[in-house]
Parts: structure tokens; C-alpha cells; sequence
């Protein structure tokens, strides 16, 4: 009786460690450990209180989420290897071949633009065709897309400081930057939930969203150089934004996910596509998870943008456009998880809502840098 | 605004009562309310980011006509967030959210801390979630599910049954009615700390005819008490503006279309403002160095300020905000446009001051408006070049005796354009043109004296016979008949007289009145070969007579030549009889400051605290509730509920019926 009682008792965390994790854990410490050793004389008590952070939050988020481990791991080993080729030479993107026709930051960020091409393709082929294989196919490609990606933000962390030191910064300054991050974000959260509930069906959809970004990406590069490091502005050296930003677009890549999943549902609902689409109690379900992850992080993010608001503009509330639309946005998911969660809401309205709440959203992430002036001008088009 | 919806759920709701305060409080206290209101708050803010906000009213007038502007005004919309109106609906949303946590605040604590083991038999047997096992000792079970239940984070109560069965009532996750309390709080604290900073207090100062907004533009120390805020005020954000050297103990609040003085318990001096750039030119710092002068301190503090770095004194927040000129002293060479001088005057001035050119009728006031070290401009003809540093630049406006202005931004030194070098100015009537620029090429100098010589050379009436006789000879040498000579020469005259009195516009206009249609292009040609002919004699004769050695004419010269005619010619509408060459500056920058005290921010961080825990709770905790009955029947009734029905709940009853059943049956 014991036997059974304690095979189904739930494990805490730390005893269901095996040594892998132990190990991952371990190198991601030892690397923080090297990185203080080697820069610490160069860093404040924040940069310092990040990194130790750093370290033990992707521990515990890869021990979590295993397949975090791989894409970490493998981040740090690509991103090591492109600074070595590097040679501490900017002009070596252009020569080196593989820095050229791989892992430089231009060229990882447009192979993550191409995987996630692909990675599209594949999901709609394998959702036609029934396909589990082609379905799987498709998850690596994403899974690679994500990788080669965030390769590319690292390098272009590196390359921003063989510029020049002053000109070094975290890239998540312009819109350039956030886009990619965007769609890494949205990739992620995606195959958290692809593997969550063991289905691949919603890939095309969400993917949908994320190579919209990769349109706007290379529109952005090609017509308008916008891939060219600029130094940050003053308001903006301050290490808020490394927070505050990336808080911001787990939001941001939660909604938008949530309005594709929600697209989806009002789809299977009409009965297109839904033999092949999951159920619509389960599309229902990630549709509300990931709406109250987005509004979780949109929250602290909004929160911790009002505190770097009060250090840099004096106040932490100026009725920026940027700020007004981010209350606007913030309101409109309270309501949607006001309803769902107190009234007990469900269905087609919901799903119709999120995806008008992604109309608000890149309204306020897009639209007020294109149409309305604020303090918020970093972004501009 | 909480609605349960549960299968347990009691009915706490007040009774109904007919009286209009129990209504009006029914009516407060409700969700609907409080979404109407966050509704409303929601439009007007989309009203306030799309209106653009605290613009100069005249501004406004331009934009709307006088009637919309009056509307307008009337409904607060230039400053949508601190009108009374968006004002009272934040109070309601306070109001209204703070009876709400009154009303439901018992209920959710009641519901925390109950484990409804009151439930029946009858009512276990209508759950969703039920299942039910035959077990062989009641004892043996009870022990296992205890244990089952601990091990999973449900907390129970025993209750006997008076049929001899025995029910418990379990329950995990009821901190997530917490989440519901402290997300409210939040909003409440949030709300009312940001009504303490906001101007709230001033608000109703105004309205009780205590404070008045001054709109007039008088000296700070003429400002009546009546729109001066002393050194007690809780809270405000204002504005001060120091030209280095400066120092002020007072700072302004801009209100609508007017302002308030804001008086401080200590004055500050700007020692120095310094802007660091990147190598790529662009601004990578502005910093301010201050001193704090307070009788309370024994010396005066020494700080200096920067973006993101904020110096707090005496619970004052000093922030870097912006900058501008504080005054640069400028030396101008002033060049006559007109007429046969070509030497500059002196006109020494600053920002800020005004000068005065020429006399009575044609007096005409420059103002000089602001200074610019640095501008970056690209001036690559296709775009594709690298933005540069070009120099200083200065910003005025010349008004004439009627009140007109134009306004000019002239750049200190010559530009490089196609490779070659102009002095740059561009000019505007309105603000709403572009700029119109006119371009003067430099000599070989890099100076303007070589096209102003020639300039005068070909503007002054004096030496048009002069260089019309040597353009003749040049032209027909000494064989033409000399009556063909003399008429010749005197056309020349006439349209070096014409060209001084409008440039090409008036030689076209010439062409026009003397010449046939089917002609005029050709006399167009001929007329404009004569004029630029005419020119290089200018040119020379100009040289010559300032002493000068004319150097080889090469096509150099003659570029130079045609595009100081085209600048000539631009001249007369370039709507100024004079051009400034600035030629020296000592620069004196203004450092823009932000003064906030906010005493609310405490309350909204602290309640921005509470709204993330309660996000959190209210999310990422799961109340669920168990409730197993033994019956001594020997059978097991398992039932499980949650307050929200979701795939978790289906999920988690699944899971617990098979690991129940395991437990249960096996021996």
C-alpha cells in the first residue's frame, strides 16, 4: 500500500533532479563564476545582482522545462565559439566564412528568419497531411529558429562593443532588436505549450504571427538598414531596461500567441479544420494559460517601466501615449480574465476577444511609435 | 465586482431593502459600475494619446478653428488626465472598488478559512466530479486517505454523520481568494497614491477660488501670492530652467495655458551643462553640475546630474530633463545685400536679445532665438553617405515694423554639397513652410567676400557703364561699327540695371514685354550668355578695384560665377536686406530641470507589490476542495469541486479517482 501511496505522491522539485540537471546547473554557475572573475571589476551591484540572477534562473528554468537546458547550452557554446572567430575584429564578420555565412549576428538573425520560414511550412504541411513525422520536423526547425536567434543577439551584444566600448549594450534598444526578441519570445512559449499538451496543430497558427515579425524584420533591414548598431541614447542607459523590456515582451508574445490559438478556435468552432485541430476545450485552455502568463509579466513589466519612468522622466505616471495604450492594454485582458475567471465565461467570445486584443496590443507596441509622440520614441519607424 | 458562481455557493447578498442609499450603494459597489467607469477611463485616455496634450493653445486655434477650440477647451481635452471630469471618474473607480472590497472582503475570507463540511449526501452524489469505491475496512481507509490527502497540500475536517458515516471536507489553494483582495487593494492604493501626486490638491484649490493659473508672461517675482505654491506643497512636478552661471530658488508648473510658481525650501545653481558625444556624433550624455544652496547646510552640496540619475534633496526629486541655450554671445559680420557695399559690419548680440538693423520705416528686429553646436546633417546627395558633424548653427527671426517675421537658421560655416562649398541659410515666413534655403558659394578662401565683392561689383549702378564697355570690347573687339557698339553696350546697361532690380525674374519679365512670343527663347539664351559675360567682367573689375590679382579662370571660376548669379538672384526673395554671418560665439547653455516631490510614490509602489502577488495568487493558485464520505456501508464517495471548472480540475479529478482507486483497493 506504502508503494503506491508514495509512487503517486508528486516529488518536489529538487528530488526529481537527475545528474544531467545537476550538471547544467553546474556549468551555468561556473560560467557566471568566469564571467564575474573575468568582468566584475566593469560591473555595478545591479549588473552583478543580474548575472547572479541569470544563473540561477535559467537553472531552475531549465530544471523545469528540460529542453531549456539543450537551447541554453548550446546558446552559450555557438555564441563562444562566433566571438572566438571574431578575433576581437568587427571588419571579420564580412571575411571569416562562417562568421559571413553563419553565426555573424546578421547572419544567425536570418537564418532564424528563414527557419522560422520553414518551420511555418512545415506545421501547415503537417497539419494538412496528418503528418506526426513532418510535425516533428517542424518543432526542430522551430527549436533551431530559437537558437540561431538568440546566437544572433548574443554576437550582437559582442559586436556592439568591438564598435566601441561606449557604444556596448544589451540588444533590446531599438526596434530592430525587439522584434527578434519578439519572435523568439513567442517561439518559446510556444513550444512550452506544444509540449504541455503534447500537440503540434497549433504551430501553423502561432507561427502565423511570429513570421509576420520576420516580414516586418527584413522589410526593416532591407529597405531601411535598421540592422546597423546605434548607440543608446541617454535615457536609455540604464539597466532597467534589461528588465523592464524583455518582462515586456513575454507579455507582448503571450497575447499574441493567445490571439492565434484563439483564431484557431473560432476556426475548429466553425468546423474548418477541426478534426485536425485539438479540442476546443483544450484550445480554450491554452488560450486562457497564456493570456494570464501575458498579463502576469505585462503587469511587473508595466510596473517596473513606471519605476525606470520615475528615475528617468520624473514620475512614475506621464500619460505617454506608450503608457496610456500599455494601461489601455492591461485593462482589456483584467476584463477578459475578469469575465472568464468571475463570471465563468467561455467560448467563441473570448477567443474573438483575444484576438482583438492583439489589434490593441500591436497597437500599443507599433502603432503608438508610428502614429502618436511621446517620451517613448526610441522605437520610432 | 466578485460574482460567484458556485455549486455551494450561500447566499450572503444583503437583502433587499427599497431604501435609495441601499441602492445607490448596490449600484456603487457593483461590477457593472466599476466596468462603465474603466470603460469611460479607457476612451478618454485613447482621447488624451491622440489628442496631442498641453500644446500651446494658439497651436489649438490653428488646428480646430476658434468654435471646435472653445468646445474643446471647454471639455478639458488639451489635458484630458487632470481635468475634473477624468479626475471624478478616478475617484468613483477609488470609490467604487473600495466598496466592493467592503462588500465581498467577509465573504472571501469566510470562504478561506471554511471547509463546507456541511455538506449533504444528497448533494455530494449531484457533483460533476464523484466517483465511488467499495473498500474493505473503513478504518484501514480513512487512515490511507488522511494520508493522501496530507501528502498533497489539502487540509480537512473530520465530521461524523448521523447515520454513522464520516465526512472529509478538504481543501487546498484557498489562498487564491486572497489574490482577489489584494488585487483590489492594489488598485485602491495605486489609484490613491497617483491622486496625491497628481494636482488634485490644486484642483480643488482652484475650485474654492484659492489658487488662479497666471497666463500672463511677467518677471517670477511679479507673480501674485494667488498663483504661487509655498514650500508646503504635498506634491508637484515642475520645471526649471538654469543658464550656467544661474542660480533659482523658485520653479514653474505649466497648467493649461498658463502656469503656477512653485516656490522651493532651497535654490539651486547650474555651475555647468556638458553634452558628451559618440564618436558617431551622436549624444551619449547630458549632465548637470549643481550646487544646493540651503541655510540648513554648512556648505553648499556639490552634485552632478544626469539622465537616469536623479539627485533626491529634502525628499525633492532633481531631475535632468532637457536643455537649451542660456544665452551664447554671438558676433555677427553683417553683409548689405543691396547696393554697392560689400563690407560687413559688426553686430555683436545673444541669444535671447534683440537687435535692431536700419532705420525708422525700414527698422527691422532680428531675435535671436538659439544657438546649436553641434548638428549632425547627412549631406550626401543620395542619403546613403555618413550623417557628420556640420558646425554651429543659429536660429533667428527678423520682424519688421508691421509685426511680420521670418524666420532663419544659418549655418556658421560652409557646407560641403557636391563637393563643393556654400554658406547655407534657410528661411521660412510661416512655421508651418519648410525651410527654403539659399546656398552662397564660398571662395577660394572658404569665405563670403568673394561673392559679396562681386555682389556689389554687379549691384552697383556706378560701375554698370564700366563693365558694360568692357564686356562690348571683349565681345566685338575693336573693328565693330561703333553706332552697333554703342547699342550694344547700352542693352548691356540695361539688363545688368534689370538684374539688379529683380534678378532673373525681372529679366524674364523684360523678355516678356519686349520681345514676341516665337523669340523669347532665344533672346533668353542670348540675354543670359550677355549677363554671365557681364559677370566675369564684374568679377575682374571687382578684383581689381579691391586690389586684387585676378587669379586663373578656370572652370572653377566659372561655377563659381554662375551659382554666386544664381545666389544673387535668390536674394530677392530671400526677404532679408542683409545676411549674418556669424563669426565668433562664446557659448552659455541652459540646463532644463524637473522638481517632483511625489509622497504618493510609496503608496503605488507598495500597491503595485500587492497587485503582482495578488496576480499571481489569484492565477497560479488552484482552490480545489475534496470531500470523501465513509460510509459504513463500506463504500468510499469521492467528490471534488473547484471554483473555477476547468481542463485542470478534469485533469486533476482524473488523476486522484485512479491513484484513489489503487489506494483504496488494494489490500
Amino acid at each position: 500500500m506504502n508503494t503506491i501511496l508514495f509512487e503517486d505522491h508528486p516529488q518536489p522539485l529538487l528530488k526529481r533532479l537527475r545528474w544531467q540537471d545537476w550538471l547544467y546547473a553546474l556549468i551555468l554557475c561556473a560560467g557566471a563564476l568566469f564571467a564575474y572573475q573575468q568582468y566584475g571589476a566593469y560591473m555595478d551591484a545591479y549588473e552583478k545582482t543580474f548575472l547572479i540572477g541569470a544563473a540561477l534562473g535559467f537553472s531552475y528554468l531549465g530544471w523545469q522545462w528540460k529542453p531549456m537546458r539543450l537551447l541554453i547550452i548550446g546558446i552559450g557554446i555557438i555564441s563562444l565559439f562566433a566571438i572566438q572567430l571574431y578575433q576581437a575584429d568587427l571588419a571579420r564578420a564580412d571575411h571569416a566564412f562562417l562568421l559571413k555565412f553563419l553565426i555573424s549576428s546578421q547572419s544567425a538573425i536570418m537564418w532564424m528568419n528563414v527557419l522560422f520560414v520553414l518551420a511555418m511550412l512545415t506545421y501547415w504541411f503537417a497539419l494538412f497531411r496528418r503528418s506526426e513525422f513532418s510535425g516533428k520536423v517542424a518543432t526542430s526547425l522551430t527549436w533551431a529558429a530559437v537558437l540561431m536567434g538568440f546566437v544572433g543577439l548574443m554576437v550582437r551584444w559582442y559586436e556592439s562593443y568591438l564598435i566601441a566600448p561606449d557604444v556596448g549594450h544589451i540588444p533590446i534598444s531599438n526596434l530592430y532588436e525587439v522584434f527578434v526578441l519578439f519572435c523568439l519570445i513567442t517561439a518559446l512559449l510556444y513550444l512550452y505549450y506544444e509540449r504541455r499538451y503534447e500537440t503540434r496543430q497549433l504551430g501553423g497558427f502561432v507561427l502565423l504571427v511570429i513570421n509576420a515579425a520576420v516580414g516586418f524584420i527584413l522589410w526593416y533591414t532591407f529597405d531601411r538598414q535598421a540592422n546597423a548598431i546605434q548607440p543608446l541614447v541617454p535615457a536609455l542607459q540604464s539597466y532597467w531596461m534589461k528588465i523592464h523590456v524583455p518582462a515586456n515582451f513575454i507579455g507582448y508574445g503571450a497575447f499574441s500567441l493567445a490571439a492565434m490559438v484563439g483564431s484557431a478556435y473560432l476556426l475548429a468552432e466553425r468546423g474548418i479544420l477541426a478534426s485536425r485541430l485539438p479540442k476546443l476545450e483544450v484550445l480554450d485552455d491554452v488560450m486562457y494559460k497564456a493570456i494570464a502568463v501575458g498579463f502576469a509579466f505585462f503587469t511587473i513589466a508595466t510596473i517596473l517601466g513606471a519605476m525606470w519612468a520615475a528615475e528617468a522622466w520624473g514620475g512614475y505616471w506621464s500619460w505617454d501615449p506608450k503608457e496610456t495604450w500599455a494601461l489601455i492594454v492591461w485593462l482589456n485582458y483584467a476584463a477578459w480574465l475578469h469575465l472568464r475567471l468571475v463570471k465563468g465565461l467561455r467560448g467563441s467570445m473570448l477567443a474573438w476577444w483575444a484576438l482583438v486584443g492583439l489589434l490593441v496590443t500591436t497597437f500599443a507596441f507599433l502603432g503608438v511609435n508610428m502614429f502618436l509622440s511621446g517620451l517613448h520614441s526610441y522605437g520610432t519607424l | 465586482m466578485f460574482v460567484l458562481n458556485e455549486l455551494f455557493q450561500i447566499d450572503y447578498a444583503l437583502k433587499p431593502q427599497s431604501s435609495n442609499s441601499r441602492r445607490l450603494y448596490e449600484l456603487l459597489s457593483s461590477m457593472r459600475f466599476a466596468v462603465s467607469l474603466l470603460t469611460v477611463l479607457g476612451i478618454a485616455s485613447i482621447i488624451g494619446t491622440v489628442l496631442k496634450q498641453n500644446e500651446p493653445y494658439p497651436n489649438y486655434v490653428i488646428k480646430f478653428g476658434q468654435f471646435w477650440f472653445d468646445l474643446f477647451e471647454k471639455l478639458g481635452l488639451y489635458d484630458v488626465y487632470h481635468s475634473v471630469w477624468f479626475l471624478v471618474i478616478l475617484v468613483f473607480l477609488v470609490l467604487s472598488t473600495s466598496l466592493c472590497i467592503y462588500r465581498n472582503s467577509p465573504l472571501m475570507l469566510r470562504e478561506l478559512r471554511a471547509y463546507r463540511e456541511g455538506a449533504t449526501e444528497k448533494s455530494l452524489r449531484a457533483f460533476g466530479h464523484r466517483a465511488s469505491y467499495t473498500v474493505a475496512a473503513t478504518a484501514e481507509a480513512r487512515a490511507r486517505i488522511v494520508q493522501f490527502l496530507g501528502q498533497r497540500g489539502f487540509r480537512f475536517k473530520t465530521v461524523q454523520q448521523a447515520d454513522g458515516s464520516e465526512l472529509i471536507a478538504a481543501k487546498a489553494g484557498s489562498y487564491q481568494r486572497l489574490g482577489y483582495i489584494l488585487t483590489h487593494t492594489a488598485i485602491v492604493v495605486i489609484c490613491v497614491g497617483g491622486l496625491i501626486d497628481g494636482n488634485v490638491p490644486f484642483k480643488v484649490q482652484e475650485l474654492l477660488g484659492y489658487k488662479k493659473v497666471e497666463t500672463l508672461d511677467i518677471p517670477e517675482n511679479e507673480v501674485p501670492a494667488i498663483s504661487r505654491l509655498s514650500v508646503r506643497n504635498l506634491s508637484f512636478r515642475a520645471n526649471m530652467t538654469l543658464p550656467e552661471g544661474a542660480s533659482s530658488n523658485v520653479s514653474f508648473m505649466r497648467i493649461r495655458d498658463g502656469y503656477l510658481v512653485q516656490e522651493l525650501p532651497f535654490r539651486i545653481q547650474l555651475k555647468q551643462f556638458r553634452i558628451e558625444h559618440y564618436a558617431t556624433g551622436q549624444p551619449k550624455s547630458f549632465e548637470s553640475d549643481l550646487l544646493i544652496i540651503d541655510p540648513d547646510l554648512k556648505e553648499p552640496l556639490a552634485h552632478t546630474i544626469s539622465v537616469n540619475h536623479p539627485l533626491i534633496y529634502k525628499g525633492i526629486a532633481i531631475y535632468q530633463s532637457d536643455f537649451q541655450d542660456g544665452g551664447t554671445k554671438l558676433d555677427f559680420n553683417a553683409y548689405g545685400l543691396f547696393g554697392a557695399n560689400d563690407q560687413p559690419i559688426k553686430v555683436q548680440s545673444n541669444i535671447f536679445k534683440n537687435v535692431t538693423l536700419g532705420e525708422g520705416d525700414q527698422a527691422l528686429k532680428v531675435e535671436f532665438n538659439d544657438f546649436r553646436l553641434f548638428n549632425i546633417l547627412n549631406l550626401s546627395p543620395d542619403g546613403k553617405g555618413k550623417p557628420h558633424n556640420v558646425g554651429p548653427n543659429i536660429t533667428y527671426k527678423v520682424r519688421d515694423a508691421q509685426g511680420q517675421a521670418r524666420e532663419y537658421v544659418s549655418y556658421m560655416q560652409p557646407l560641403q554639397l557636391d563637393g563643393r562649398r556654400y554658406f547655407v541659410t534657410g528661411m521660412r515666413a510661416t512655421p508651418q513652410d519648410e525651410l527654403k534655403y539659399l546656398r552662397i558659394p564660398a571662395d577660394e578662401d572658404y569665405s563670403l567676400q568673394g561673392f559679396m565683392r562681386l555682389r556689389a561689383t554687379m549691384f552697383d549702378p556706378s560701375l554698370h557703364e564700366e563693365i558694360a564697355r568692357r564686356f562690348t570690347q571683349d565681345a566685338m573687339g575693336d573693328k565693330a561699327d561703333p553706332d552697333m557698339r554703342k547699342k550694344f553696350q547700352a542693352s548691356v546697361v540695361q539688363l545688368l540695371q534689370g538684374f539688379d532690380a529683380g534678378g532673373y525674374t525681372r529679366i524674364a519679365k523684360m523678355i516678356e514685354d519686349a520681345v514676341p512670343e516665337p523669340q523669347r527663347e532665344k533672346a533668353a539664351q542670348t540675354y543670359l550668355k550677355i549677363i554671365s559675360g557681364a559677370t566675369l567682367e564684374a568679377y575682374k573689375l571687382g578684383l581689381e578695384r579691391a586690389g586684387l590679382k585676378a587669379g586663373e579662370l578656370d572652370s572653377n571660376t566659372q561655377i563659381f560665377l554662375q551659382e554666386s548669379l544664381n545666389a544673387m538672384s535668390d536674394l530677392f526673395f530671400y526677404g532679408a536686406p542683409f545676411y549674418l554671418q556669424l563669426d565668433e560665439f562664446q557659448q552659455r547653455q541652459a540646463s532644463g530641470l524637473q522638481l517632483t516631490r511625489s509622497p504618493g510614490k510609496n503608496l503605488v509602489y507598495g500597491g503595485s507589490v500587492l497587485l503582482v502577488l495578488g496576480i499571481f495568487a489569484m492565477i497560479y493558485i488552484r482552490e480545489r476542495r475534496i470531500w470523501m464520505l465513509i460510509k459504513p456501508t463500506h463504500e468510499v464517495l469521492f467528490t471534488m469541486s473547484a471554483n473555477r471548472k476547468n481542463r485542470d480540475l478534469d485533469m486533476e479529478f482524473e488523476q486522484y479517482r485512479e491513484q484513489l482507486r489503487r489506494l483504496l483497493q488494494s489490500e
